[in-house]
């Protein structure tokens, strides 16, 4: 399962598995078209039904119907001819629909009739005093390794931030016997208000009387404390303490593991590297891909389904997996697209899948002081740059994320300004006095996974390579 | 509305910069238009190397010309630039090769120059410990070394601006003509007007140039170059090969760049590159080779810079062949950032004395036009 591509060229090629990737290659495949699925866990899922063949976990009812509804559509893909290969990590896509993959420390090209990104979202920048001390890391860390392996915290554990994902892991946490000690709600008291014209969707939707009853379970066991509006990890090279203020409460706990989470956001620099056209989202804060109505991005040949394509949730990412597929089936080889369901049954399904988003994109806004940080907070944790040395920069003419880079190398480190750049944006933007679509972001660069120099010198030679002429 | 200036300098690279901060030095208020920001292309995003070594004779004269001002740039732009001064050596890897070199070296000291040194094996060795035995050594250009190019370039943009230079970023120079005596430029809803014209625009330069009626022989290229991880300080001058395309470069940090003139695939009009991964596996493959402390390292980046190349890979500068108060400053072809600075101080003496002391009449754009009026 874990060797090089079959073929150098493939009708549609699908990068990642997740609900939107499984989806959208299952219904490629169905068409009858050659299809490649590149994934680069060990096996299918993505995030949300990580592990969901091997997790150690098998009492159902701790991980959630939610997660083992992903087990059918992985078992649809994998009876369907899609040439499925996992532990591979695509690190270049360019407009002539190339890709670059490293598949067992050995890379390989293969081309692509269409491209469909299925590489979902990362979670947003917490930057508070102290997230880069050893014992901080985010809920989605702590989830990975959960589904994976059954770990859970044992030792004095402070979960802090706001949305789905932090409510989730912590019933996880608890039906695994795991350790909370205290929860620390960040959401804004203001946001429960802005968000009560979205309510009644919200109260329609598939996530109303599952998230209810999640945060009952949760608190029934746990002391949450809401309103959290300063938040600061602390500790002499590890986590010993978390701070927080809520209205006029003021605590310093002892702690030995910090979880946080504010959200999810989509996973833009695959995309972005091959020259897809963003948008910053002034709802979701965050960058997302510039989209037609099938999912077809500003590169002719590049989709994007599921939370890459702006955060909608698993189900909505299945549909939108549908709807790209289909869209593709359509371009290669119409008339292949009547052994699809029509396109107007995929645009009910998301209709209906996105029902209640607005109200959780409103309630779980993050709030400004807990992504634009200020005085010596790092930003970007592979060099060490904090926001005081951001300001200092912008004041000696650094005007965007790029020039930054000439001054200060945020963004320059092996994370490729996935754990800085949406912080060093809004950031930037507030300096300024601009919009982050005025500041824009980092241009991004293949490769966006680092590979080996060595695997580099060991891809194939072409004819030209063997005759190139050295210089004179 | 039309406002008044002494210049136009259309261009925000090293060499627009360049010539705007020597400009307000001379006393002249220029302005200076970039479509981008100052650094965007290939001068922001260019390997660094301040090199002496390995150029073209025609331009050696204002290559040592800019060295004499890049040791002491900080004095001039307020910020060191990055600038490190290790020596950049050019490695033969074969007797051949090395006849090459001495040639060379030889060649040089006739026509006066000293720069170049040619070294053995056992000195190569001492400057590069890490290259293989079989090596018979090659040539040094000992003041030579590198630089951060954007740090660079935009230090030479702040500096202008601060000495009274009218710097226009994010609108291109669109409508360029000869009005009334004076160049005219519009930038946006502005136009500006000034006596003296500096086409400095890079890869848009040679459609300057013959939108203007004087076309060049240029081609728009985009040099790749890759940068590792951090490996442990192994190598301090700037290496270069006489027989492959690879130039490599370790940082105070650690990362090394590999560059040596693999082209990707410009897209002009999109800002855009489509980068050749086949190429850079070459470039991959030869540092493999010689330098076995790189193998373990990885890629973090790969990139290419957009610029213009002439046909005989000379730039091309000094003044116009066919309109008075027009001055070109492009086609620096793969090598122009250490001779930015020099060309700055250079063209402005052209422009304000109407000659300079160095050497460049082999650079003007009328080798191209042998025949014009």
């Amino acid at each position: 399962m874990n060797t090089t591509p079959r073929r150098d060229s493939y009708d549609v090629v699908v990068i990642g598995a997740g609900p939107a990737g499984l989806a959208a290659a299952a219904t490629v495949a169905e068409a009858g078209l050659s299809t490649l699925l590149l994934d680069e866990n060990a096996g299918p899922g993505g995030q949300v039904w990580r592990a969901i063949k091997s997790t150690p976990v098998t009492e159902r009812d701790y991980l959630g119907a939610d997660y083992w509804a992903g087990a059918d559509l992985v078992d649809a893909a994998r009876s369907s001819s899609v040439e499925i290969i996992q532990r591979a990590t695509v690190w270049s896509l360019d407009r002539n629909l190339e890709i670059g993959v490293s598949i067992g420390s050995a890379s390989s090209f293969v081309k692509a009739g269409r491209v469909i990104l299925a590489t979902g979202a990362l979670e947003r920048p917490f930057p508070i005093p102290g997230w880069t001390l050893p014992g901080v890391m985010t809920a989605g860390a702590a989830q990975t390794m959960l589904k994976s392996s059954g770990l859970v915290p044992d030792g004095p554990t402070v979960i802090a931030g706001q949305g789905p994902l932090l409510w989730l892991l912590a019933a996880q946490i608890l039906r695994l016997g795991g350790r909370i000690d205290r929860i620390l709600d960040t959401t804004a008291r203001r946001n429960y208000l802005a968000a009560l014209p979205q309510a009644f969707a919200f109260m329609n939707s598939p996530y109303f009387a599952k998230g209810l009853a999640m945060m009952r379970e949760v608190r029934a066991k746990v002391p949450v404390v809401t309103g959290v509006s300063e938040l600061a990890a602390a500790g002499d090279g590890q986590l010993a303490t978390v701070t927080y203020a809520a209205g006029s409460r003021r605590e310093t706990m002892p702690a030995e593991l910090l979880l946080l989470h504010q959200g999810v956001v989509p996973n833009v620099n695959l995309a972005m590297a091959a020259g897809v056209e963003h948008r910053w989202d002034d709802l979701q804060l965050c960058w997302s891909p510039i989209l037609d109505h099938d999912g077809n991005t500003s590169v002719e040949g590049i989709a994007i389904a599921g939370d890459g394509a702006g955060i909608g949730g698993a189900q909505a990412a299945i549909v939108r997996g549908h709807i790209a597929a289909r869209a593709a089936v359509e371009a290669l080889a119409p008339a292949a697209t009547a052994k699809l369901a029509p396109m107007a049954t995929f645009r009910a399904s998301l209709a209906r899948a996105e029902r209640g988003r607005a109200f959780l994109d409103t309630l779980f806004r993050p709030s400004q002081r807990f992504r634009i940080p200020s005085g010596d907070t790092i930003v970007c944790r592979c060099e060490e740059v904090t926001a005081k040395d951001i300001l200092d920069a912008v004041a000696i003419g650094a005007t965007g994320p790029n020039q930054l880079k000439a001054y200060r190398r945020t963004g320059m480190g092996p994370c490729q300004g996935r754990l800085c750049g949406l912080t060093v944006t809004e950031l930037m933007a507030q300096a300024r006095d601009k919009s982050p679509q005025e500041i824009g972001y980092y241009r991004l660069r293949a490769p966006v996974k680092p590979i080996t120099l060595a695997e580099l010198a060991a891809v194939p030679k072409t004819e030209t390579d063997v005759n190139a002429v050295v210089r004179g | 509305m039309t406002k008044l200036a002494d210049a136009i300098i259309v261009g925000g690279g090293i060499h627009g910069c360049s010539t705007a901060l020597h400009m307000c030095l001379a006393g002249m208020k220029p302005v200076l238009i970039e479509k981008d920001y100052a650094g965007r292309h290939a001068s922001g995003v260019n390997a660094g190397g301040v090199r002496q070594l390995a150029r073209h004779v025609a331009e050696i004269p204002l290559s040592i010309r800019s060295m004499g001002i890049w040791e002491r740039i900080e004095e001039l732009v307020d910020d060191a630039c990055g600038f490190e001064s290790h020596g950049q050596v050019l490695v033969a890897e074969n007797d051949a090769e090395f006849d090459t070199c001495r040639a060379r070296v030889a060649e040089l000291n006739a026509l006066g120059f000293t720069h170049e040194e040619l070294i053995d094996g056992p000195e190569l060795r001492r400057l590069v410990p890490a290259v293989a035995e079989s090596c018979p050594g090659g040539v040094v250009s000992r003041r030579d070394g590198a630089a951060d190019p954007a740090r660079t370039t935009t230090a030479f943009r702040r500096k202008a601006a601060a000495l009274g230079a009218t710097v226009r970023e994010g609108v291109a120079a669109t409508n360029i003509r000869k009005q009334d005596g004076l160049w005219r430029v519009d930038v946006g809803a502005d136009t500006y007007a000034a006596p003296v014209l500096v086409n400095a625009a890079g890869a848009w330069a040679g459609r300057i140039a013959a939108a203007l009626g004087e076309p060049v022989p240029v081609e728009t290229v985009a040099p790749m170059l890759m940068i590792t991880s951090r490996v442990p300080h192994f190598i301090d001058p700037v290496v270069i090969l006489r027989g492959r395309k690879l130039s490599f470069k370790q940082f105070a940090n650690g990362t090394v760049l590999i560059g040596g003139g693999h082209l990707a695939t410009p897209d002009q009009d999109r800002n855009e590159t489509v980068l050749d991964w086949r190429s850079l596996a070459v470039s991959a493959r030869t540092v493999f080779e010689l330098f076995p402390v790189m193998r373990s390292a990885t890629i973090v980046r790969a990139w290419a810079g957009i610029e213009a190349r002439t046909r005989d890979e000379l730039p091309v500068l000094g003044p116009s062949a066919r309109h008075s108060g027009l001055y070109h400053q492009f086609g620096f072809s793969l090598h122009g950032f250490q001779l930015g600075p020099g060309a700055g101080a250079v063209m402005t003496e052209l422009i304000v004395n109407g000659g300079t002391q160095t050497r460049i009449g082999d650079l003007g754009i009328d080798r191209f036009h042998p025949f014009a009026p």
